[in-house]
């Protein structure tokens, strides 16, 4: 056992661990690797150690065409795909500079919003499993598997959709496909509040998650974080109300931010209550989705059968579940990409963690990162 | 603040330098020398006017002739943005670290010089992040060969990939 | 010989079954006693322990909307027969690096202070392996050895996550006895007596002579001991030693096979006991409580009785199954402040109020004489 002597206070000797806490492991969400220095339960200090999932995503990008990237952004953050291929496809669209017709876009809000909706329900289970509360997750999945269903049922994937496509989507929704999910709305939102009683007013999951990796929002921007979790710290930023793209800005709703209602502002309940309330403000946007759902094409006719878009380079961010998704893609005129940057949320927010951890206790160390809400797909790439 | 007022700001701060405005593509940018970017990138965040205290993205890109890293900043309270890059040559790509501007080039920066090979002078712990330690080459560069095994496992199975490596890693053809 | 060792139990009905025993040498017949003793543990242990499992699966299963076990047996009920041949032909794995003694003995310790613990335990007037007439301190000490056991484990991994996980189950316990033993000493001081057929014997009539309605600080160290018998059983919500989320399985997690599965029944038989001991301090036992019940004799009687205390023993089992699947983990130092600065203090100001309400109202049902 790696052991360094410390004379601690009155000259009694200790002596702090060197903890490894795996790639392999129940509770960091993926192939994520922390190194940990421990004085008993209390953390000194914590060191992500991340690639262990990276597949070479940008240099594959660079020898496919532009219609060939697209599966391969679903395999990124896989539990938001959707949200993935939409980033992507907005970034080739300003480039091509074409019109995505009205139909198309009222999809691709409806699957986008869906999607955020499991991934916060995987967010949720999995959060309150690592706190210890493993019915809660069962719950959640009952609820995704609902939306895996619609999902299987409009593309043929349930997990890595290749739906939503450059000019466009893949294919219309079949028939009936609004009733279902309509009906789908009306059976979720009040699961929400049952949700809310089981475990997040849960009093041992309060204590175990208020005033706990208190992220200040200072801290917050100088890091890059985005999404639930800056938005936990009370930054009040969303790309889809600050800056819409894809027909957001005729859809109304809130963006929920962390009060501290529990504890600090910024700490893990903040984070995960965030969550809790964007999937209720989903809710909502999918039902207007559904409701002024226009009639028309879903792909647009200037989409040729070889893209090549213009020389040029943009940058085209969205809100994905777990923050800013961002690409940068440089055209230079060819069938292939010439460089495709990704700039992954979790990447940036994980950066966060040693940062935090300091002084935390060994069980704190698994909800902070649980509250984080990680996935390795887009930090490795 | 629009592009244009925020790029007219930093020109007038920094006069001695030769800044260049590329307006012509779909994401207007300013073309800085490397040996400045420090004080605008301290400006940016500093100034009241332009208070740009959110790094979005820092890529590191290989053109043929050049290396380039770009930088998309952004502030939160005035709501605008700005895209900066730097051009520095193949050979000796060094630029300075903003990672006492922003928190976030941190990985940003170690994944930049993991993958392109570009070295941030002054960066706290310049180590790679997405590749093994002990992985050789910058996989993101162009001319990059697969390397053939590692550690006795074979990276690279058909003859066709040995070829291009041994190619440099070009197409045949151009 | 016998005869003078216990006036009441196992002894005494086999000796008036078979009288040869008391004319055999005190040297056979004291260990063929125990031996049938252990047998009869054993037995209920593992018969508790399959039931108990498949009870778990059952009600973890519907509280998360699914069914649970199904397919073995009607209704999944032979599920756990299946794990447990499963568990008997995996291999037996020892970590190289591991202390080899320490790792074989420690299972062996904590199912060895489990199943010590079975004897006092009551199921009926005359169902008790040996009344000992201290029966509540011999519980509270020998409960004690389980924790050598789980810090054995743990060490001998040579697993830092293991160590974890033992440092973390031996802070908890040793804690946790402490309110334990004072709600014990409750019961005792308004019982009068150690012995645990006494106890019970003080709460026969009508059921609202039991103690949880004695008084109200009785039924304060009720929810007392409830809380610190969690602990004690490593169950959420204090299920920290086994986190499965933070230290993959704790102190158990380099044991396989029927090393495990020793673990795994000493964890389920601590559990019955646990809320044997309720029932029998607490809820009366074999008490049915309706006279007319208690009264009966013959084997009517005997199983009148004993249904009863295993029904009020298994409501207690259903209660830390169903908590188990409801609430979160606390963390360490959360599982500390409860103990020491709410059940601790609360546990000897119910002690004291106990002593002092016997004393201003004796036997009676808080204030009033029925």
């Amino acid at each position: 056992m790696d052991s360094v002597q410390v004379s601690g206070p009155g000259d009694i000797r200790t002596e702090e661990m060197l903890l490894n806490m795996g790639p392999q492991h129940p509770s960091t969400h993926g192939v994520f690797r922390a190194v940990i220095r421990t004085d008993g339960e209390l953390v000194l200090d914590c060191e992500p150690h991340i690639g262990y999932l990276h597949r070479c995503f940008e240099k594959i990008a660079e020898s496919v065409s532009y219609l060939q990237v697209t599966p391969y952004t679903d395999r990124m953050d896989y539990l938001a795909a959707m949200n993935n291929n939409l980033g992507y496809c907005l970034a080739v669209e300003k480039l091509l500079g074409v019109q995505i017709p009205p139909r198309a876009q009222a999809i691709r809000i409806m699957v986008a919003e869906l999607n955020r909706i499991a991934s916060h329900l995987m967010a949720f289970g999995t959060y309150g499993m690592d706190i210890g509360a493993v019915t809660p997750f069962l719950y959640a999945f009952r609820d995704r598997e609902m939306i895996l269903k619609f999902f299987e049922t409009i593309c043929g994937q349930r997990l890595n959709y290749n739906y939503v496509r450059i000019g466009g989507v893949a294919k219309d929704l079949p028939e009936g496909m609004v009733e279902r999910v309509a009906a789908f709305l009306e059976y979720f939102e009040p699961k929400i509040d049952e949700y809310n009683a089981l475990l997040s007013y849960n009093g041992i999951f309060i204590e175990r998650t208020a005033n706990v990796g208190v992220i200040s929002p200072e801290l917050g921007i100088a890091y890059g974080l985005s999404g639930p979790v800056l938005r936990g710290s009370g930054v009040r930023r969303d790309l889809r109300r600050d800056e819409p793209y894809c027909g957001y800005e005729q859809y109304e709703f809130e963006v929920p931010v962390g009060t501290g209602e529990m504890g600090q502002v910024g700490d893990c309940w903040d984070r995960y209550m965030v969550r809790v309330r964007e999937m209720k403000e989903s809710v909502g946007i999918v039902a207007q989705a559904l409701k002024q759902m226009p009639a028309g094409d879903v792909m647009s006719k200037e989409i040729k059968r070889v893209i090549r878009p213009p020389k040029g380079e943009v940058y085209v961010r969205t809100e994905n579940p777990r923050g800013e998704l961002g690409y940068f893609l440089v055209s230079d005129g060819s069938q292939n990409a010439f460089r495709l940057k990704v700039r992954a949320p979790s990447f940036c927010n994980i950066s966060i963690l040693r940062e935090i951890t300091r002084g935390c206790m060994l069980a704190d160390l698994v909800a902070i990162i649980g509250s984080i809400d990680i996935v390795m797909g887009e930090v490795d790439r | 603040m629009n592009t244009e007022e925020v790029f007219a700001t930093i020109k007038a701060a920094l006069p001695g330098a030769t800044i260049v405005e590329v307006l012509d593509n779909k994401d207007p940018y300013l073309l800085v020398p490397a040996r400045h970017l420090v004080d605008i990138c301290k400006f940016l965040r500093d100034d009241p006017r332009l208070k740009c205290d959110f790094l979005q993205c820092l890529s590191a890109v290989d053109y043929l002739d050049r290396i380039a890293v770009v930088y998309h900043i952004e502030s939160i309270f005035h709501e605008h943005r700005v895209i900066l890059k730097v051009e520095l040559p193949r050979e000796d790509s060094r630029v300075a670290s903003v990672t006492g501007i922003w928190k976030a080039a941190d990985w940003h920066e170690r994944e930049a010089f993991d993958l392109v090979g570009v070295r941030f002078e002054g960066h706290p712990e310049l180590k790679r992040i997405l590749c093994a330690e002990d992985w050789e080459g910058h996989p993101l560069r162009k001319d990059y060969a697969f390397p053939v095994d590692y550690h006795g496992v074979a990276c690279n199975f058909s003859k066709a990939r040995l070829e291009w490596a041994e190619r440099g890693g070009k197409k045949s053809a151009s | 010989m016998i005869a003078v060792m216990a006036s009441e139990g196992l002894a005494h009905d086999l000796l008036r079954l078979f009288p040869a025993l008391d004319e055999m040498s005190p040297w056979l017949s004291v260990p063929l006693l125990g031996l049938l003793g252990c047998a009869l543990v054993t037995g209920w242990i593992t018969v508790f322990a399959l039931f108990a499992i498949w009870l778990e699966r059952k009600v973890a299963g519907h509280i998360q909307c699914r069914l649970g076990p199904m397919e073995v047996g009607p209704h999944g009920l032979l599920q756990t027969v299946a794990d447990g041949i499963k568990l008997m032909a995996k291999e037996d794995v020892i970590p190289r690096s591991a202390d080899r003694i320490l790792f074989i003995v420690a299972p062996v310790v904590v199912f060895t202070a489990t199943f010590l613990l079975f004897v006092v335990l009551p199921f009926d007037k005359h169902v008790v392996v040996a009344d000992l007439n201290i029966g509540v301190f011999y519980l509270a000490a020998i409960a004690s050895l389980e924790v050598i056991g789980v810090i054995m484990a743990g060490w001998a991994s040579n697993n830092k996550w293991s160590l974890f996980g033992a440092m973390r189950e031996a802070t908890q316990m040793v804690s946790y006895e402490i309110p334990l033993g004072l709600a014990l000493l409750s019961v005792v001081v308004v019982s009068g007596t150690l012995g645990f057929q006494g106890i019970v014997e003080t709460q026969s009539g009508w059921f609202w002579r039991w103690h949880v309605f004695r008084s109200p600080f009785l039924a304060l160290t009720f929810i007392i001991y409830y809380i610190a018998a969690l602990a004690e059983c490593k169950r959420a919500p204090f299920d920290l030693p086994e986190a499965e989320s933070e230290l993959v399985s704790g102190f158990h997690t380099e044991y396989s096979s029927m090393r495990f599965s020793i673990f795994f029944l000493a964890e389920y038989a601590f559990m019955f006991l646990v809320c044997g001991v309720a029932t029998s301090l607490w809820l009366g036992g074999w008490n049915t409580g309706i006279p007319a019940l208690d009264g009966l004799t013959g084997p009517l009687g005997i199983m009148i009785r004993t249904s009863a205390m295993l029904g009020k023993s298994m409501f207690l089992v259903f209660l830390q199954i169903w908590i188990r699947w409801t609430y979160p983990r606390i963390r360490l130092d959360q599982v500390m402040y409860l103990c020491l600065k709410v059940l601790v203090p609360f546990g000897f100001a119910s002690l004291i109020g106990a002593t002092l309400w016997e004393l201003a109202f004796p036997g009676r049902v808080w204030f009033l004489q029925i």
